[in-house]
């Protein structure tokens, strides 16, 4: 058997909408809690103004009162935000430590199958020796590194083509 | 290394649409234009969220809001989500949603002059269970038109979202219905370069699901990524 074909989520996916999803602590989950945000951007540089972005982090890890998992959609301006824990290092292949880090796919209308990418923290010591970040050209790591505009408050800006292009991985 | 740890299959050639797919014009400006960058699987990859049934409540029957009817061809959806291997995917959470059975959305961008119906909201969560089975019931949705190309219709379908084990096992798909003129014709479904693969998200017309007096079954499995051969261990391939 292989596996089953990707569509698009389309631009009426907001039926499954529940907006406290964008909320990860919404269940009691305890820990240093931050804001991520960001806006995501087509090849033009015009906000994508339908899309729906979902987060998953394997630290702290997932429990009765944190599921890891949050789905928001952009906004008229291209905007997301979620509220979450800020995660720990985790385990690498081998001996190797990932740095903090959090996935981000983007699901929207024009995208036939999902884009996948993660988001690291500016300024984190780990940073310089994470099995990922290395594999990406030195030039290009900065679309992975949210940026804290305001304590607690980190922004990481998704641009899904041409100039500054983040980088999407293939899992 | 336990099962948790091994990395899934990469995605079989052909299978998956190409993001770069100008036929289907949203995508033109979205899809990323570099090469996307492979990377080992890690435990953010092998591990995924996990939804229980406690937090997030099933709603089976979409057919009826309020204990009132929606109005349309009302249709029982059923089939298993497996692995590549043929193995269940149990007690993962399967979200659907879809237009009414004139074609519209309850959604304020949808703006189809097509009526919108007051018990139907078109939205709907299962989980399999113990075998991976699902089912729900709905109503047939109708075609509606886009703005791709000169008289554009989508044809019939219904969204689907899953996670299966991992982050690494994410899919959003649509369910067809079989005899559908306008999928030939579908930008969407077309950009899968793999008839076999994509003629596997037309449901099949099932008789063993189809309910006496009362609703046509349709059904429609699912296939997740599915793992790796177990690596090698002490030079022998280790068998599970
Ligand atoms: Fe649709």
């Amino acid at each position: 058997m292989r596996t089953t074909t990707s569509q698009t989520i389309g631009p009426y996916w907001h039926l499954l909408e529940d907006k406290s999803w964008a909320d990860l602590t919404r269940f009691g989950a305890a820990g240093e809690v931050i804001t991520l945000e960001g806006h995501v951007y087509d090849g033009e540089g015009a906000p994508m103004t339908d899309a729906c972005v979902e987060i998953w982090q394997a630290s702290p890890a997932a429990d009765e009162n944190f599921t890891g998992f949050g789905r928001a959609a952009t906004d008229s301006s291209g905007r997301f935000e979620f509220k979450t824990l800020k995660p720990g290092p985790l385990p690498g292949p081998g001996n190797a430590l990932q740095a903090p880090h959090i996935a981000v796919t983007v699901l929207a209308r024009g995208l036939l199958i999902h884009v996948n990418t993660r988001c690291y923290f500016e300024g984190a010591a780990e940073n310089e020796n994470d099995p990922i970040l290395n594999l990406v050209a030195p030039e290009r790591r900065g679309t992975l590194l949210a940026r804290e505009v305001s304590a607690g408050v980190w922004r990481l800006d998704i641009r899904m083509q041409g100039e500054g292009e983040t980088v999407f991985f293939e899992i | 290394m336990n099962v948790e740890e091994t990395p899934f299959r990469p995605y079989a050639s052909g299978t998956q649409p190409d993001n770069d797919t100008a036929a289907y014009r949203s995508t033109i400006l979205r899809h990323p234009a570099k090469r996307l960058l492979k990377i080992p699987q890690t435990i953010t990859e092998l591990s995924g969220p996990r939804f229980s049934e406690q937090k997030f409540p099933p709603t089976d029957n979409i057919a009826v809001n309020h204990g009132k009817e929606a109005l349309g061809e009302r249709i029982i959806v059923a089939g298993h989500v497996r692995d590549e291997d043929g193995r269940p995917v149990p007690h993962t959470m399967v979200e659907i949603w879809q237009a009414n059975a004139a074609g519209r959305y309850n959604h304020d961008r949808d703006q189809h002059d097509a009526p919108l119906d007051p018990d139907f909201k078109g939205i709907g969560r299962v989980f399999t269970d113990d075998e991976g089975a699902y089912r729900f019931i709905s109503i047939k949705p109708g075609s509606y038109p886009w703005g791709n190309h000169e008289n554009a219709w989508r044809p019939n379908h219904i969204h689907f979202s899953l996670f299966g084990p991992g982050h690494a096992t994410r899919l959003i798909t649509q369910m067809y219905f079989p005899g559908d003129p306008l999928l030939t014709l579908d930008p969407i479904f077309l950009a899968t370069a793999d008839a076999e693969a994509r003629n596997r998200l037309v449901s099949r017309f099932d008789l063993s699901i189809t309910q006496p007096n009362w609703a046509l079954g349709y059904r429609f499995d699912i296939v997740l990524r599915g793992r790796q051969a177990t690596p090698m261990e002490d030079g022998h391939a280790h068998h599970h």
